[in-house]
């Protein structure tokens, strides 16, 4: 039975209940569990102690574009295509300057999108928490807290009667 | 004290709205069957001068770039002045998304979605003009350094291929930003969506977003990143397009201070765009409690500030062409001022120099109308700003054997009003098919004004 349950889901009605609900279970020492809301809210990555790691990625990709910017302009400038303008080397950085910056932006910020969106693992049109009872409101006012069953702890009934003691608006269970 | 608070006299957010409601009246224009006849109105009035532009390609196209006004002294003419007036347009979203957004400025969320959409259709209509202005649009690939068969390369010392790179990552970055801005939001219309294919199409672009606390994290960080990545990248891309005045040897172009000159211009006419919409959208779908006077009122202030500057260059304009004791330069000024143009250089001070004045007095700013028709004011002033420089520095250059007088024929006018039917119509489709407002920021300002409210 408690094989084909994916979770167990809180309905929460305010930001507040679901940060306190989060650090109770955090503290319970429940750890597959994750926190859904329609807006960000900080302190629930820090309760689940997630540190984004994006801003690495971009700085490897601002750098590379910087890289990209100044090599593919020497080879234009300096190999493939040497031509005397007003008497410049042929690597007259200075001028490179702007493509170079316009590619380090530009690197880094598709860094940012599509690495946020591989860190995140989108697209992901399937997800078990779809299933939960009006998960649907989670992008327009309610706030869930999931506890997996593939946690270590859970246990259907106590960690049932654990979610009930959080005061949510409604508990329920979600099927994979 | 009281003159501290006093700003938050009209609050950011109307009373009384809750998470529930801020998401009800924003996809509450998405996702009903009724478009408002207004809308249709709108669209089709934009639509039919979208077809006028459609046309107007068609006969550039067929016949080339002679049908315009252009020649040999003046070659730069409607295309390039389009191209500026519309990119500076695009300018105030990314100012009021990245900038506004780095400096924790909360009023920016309710306006910020369709500011960023102004952009992208603005700059969409900035980046067709040097394309067919090349003459031979199809092979505007020749532009990008790529391995070709006849072992060509671009010069990278010019800045009109700067520009080239300014502006498709311009494009590229304002569009994802866009984008990753959507995501939440068509989760959103997804799940409340009750049309079974709205849903399957809201939800294929949300890529299957459900509001987990370590998406969010990432999210928000990325966000972040990207508003710190747009922020130089906006004041390169306008700055580069004053290098493709600044680093000819033109008269009145060649100058140090038309990189800030040029930024700022664009970030006053942007606004004025801005303030052309948002003024007669709010009325239209009574989002008054969304974008209220406060908004209206900061807006009207940035016009302010980057109206200042603007009028500050005009003069400085003066006194470097005095200052610099070179003939040529005075000539040009000279002109400006009295030459065949004078009209426009003189309406253009009224419009930017002189009509924002207005707006030192509060009650200027808190009143839309007269906002509506200061913004209108701008916009032309900044046309035709861009049309002086172009134009009153080429058609009287160095040699007067070449001078000659420039005036757009049917065809430039016709391109150009097709341009902004094609603009009004994306942004009718965008306000009836997307959330015009950002849904999840403005529950995120629900929520802090909330904790507001109980510190105090």
């Amino acid at each position: 039975m408690s094989e084909s349950v994916y979770g167990l889901m809180a309905r929460f009605g305010t930001p507040e209940e679901v940060v306190e609900a989060t650090r109770r279970a955090r503290e319970a020492g429940y750890k597959k569990m994750e926190a859904y809301s329609p807006f960000p809210i900080e302190e629930l990555a820090d309760i689940l102690d997630f540190k984004p790691k994006i801003q690495y990625l971009v700085f490897i990709g601002g750098v590379l574009g910087a890289l990209t910017g100044f090599a593919l302009q020497y080879y234009a400038s300096v190999i493939a295509y040497p031509l005397i303008i007003g008497g410049r080397p042929f690597n007259s950085w200075p001028a490179f300057i702007v493509v170079e910056f316009e590619l380090t932006i530009l690197f880094a910020g598709l860094t940012a999108v599509f690495g946020m969106l591989a860190l995140n693992g989108f697209p992901h049109p399937y997800h078990p928490v779809f299933n939960g009872k009006d998960f649907n409101l989670v992008s327009r006012d309610k706030f869930f807290l999931v506890i997996e069953s593939a946690d270590p702890r859970f246990d259907r009934e106590r960690t049932w009667a654990f979610l009930e003691s959080l005061h949510p608006e409604e508990v329920t269970e979600v099927h994979p | 004290m009281a003159a501290s608070t006093e700003p938050a006299e009209v609050p950011v957010l109307g009373p009384g709205q809750t998470y529930a409601t801020v998401t009800d009246r924003i996809t509450g224009v998405i996702l009903t069957k009724e478009t408002p006849r207004g809308w249709w109105i709108g669209f089709g009035i934009a639509f039919l001068v979208m077809m006028l532009m459609l046309f107007s390609l068609t006969v550039l196209f067929a016949k080339g770039i002679g049908i315009w006004g252009l020649d040999n002294t003046v070659a730069w003419g409607f295309a390039i002045i389009n191209f500026v007036w519309w990119v500076g347009i695009g300018h105030a979203g990314t100012l009021i998304s990245a900038i506004l957004l780095l400096f924790r400025q909360e009023w920016r969320n309710s306006i910020n979605r369709f500011a960023e959409a102004m952009t992208i259709f603005a700059v969409a209509n900035a980046g067709l003009f040097p394309i067919i202005h090349t003459g031979r649009p199809w092979l505007a690939y020749w532009l990008f350094p790529y391995p070709s068969m006849f072992q060509l390369w671009p010069q990278f010392r010019s800045p009109l291929l700067w520009d080239v790179f300014a502006i498709t990552t311009y494009v590229t970055i304002s569009l994802l930003f866009w984008y990753v801005g959507l995501i939440p939001d068509f989760a959103t219309l997804r799940d409340m969506a009750d049309n079974k294919v709205v849903r399957r199409i809201y939800g294929i672009f949300a890529l299957g977003w459900r509001g987990a606390a370590r998406h969010w994290a990432q999210y928000s960080r990325a966000s972040l990143l990207l508003a710190a990545l747009a922020t130089p990248l906006v004041v390169s891309v306008h700055s580069v397009v004053s290098f493709d005045f600044a680093v000819s040897s033109v008269p009145g172009w060649h100058t140090t201070f038309l990189p800030p000159y040029f930024v700022s211009g664009a970030i006053f006419s942007g606004f004025a765009m801005v303030l052309t919409l948002a003024i007669p959208i709010r009325k239209f779908f009574h989002m008054e409690d969304f974008i209220t006077d406060r908004h209206l009122e900061n807006m009207a202030k940035v016009m302010l500030a980057t109206g200042l500057i603007v009028f500050y260059a005009y003069i400085m304009e003066v006194f470097f062409a005095w200052y610099s004791g070179n003939q040529y330069e005075e000539f040009m000024i000279y002109n400006r001022m009295t030459g065949p143009y004078a009209p426009f250089y003189w309406a253009l001070i009224f419009f930017n120099g002189i009509v924002p004045q207005l707006l030192w007095f509060k009650k200027v700013r808190r009143t839309p109308w007269i906002l509506f028709i200061i913004s209108i004011g701008v916009n032309i002033g900044m046309w035709l700003e861009r049309f002086i420089i172009v134009v009153t520095s080429l058609h009287r250059e160095y040699l007067p054997s070449t001078w000659t007088y420039y005036a757009g024929t049917f065809w430039d006018w016709s391109l150009y009003i097709g341009t902004l039917g094609f603009f009004f119509s994306l942004i009718f489709l965008f306000l009836r098919v997307l959330p015009m407002i950002n849904m999840f920021e403005m529950k995120e300002l629900v929520h802090h004004l909330s904790h507001r409210g109980k510190e105090h």
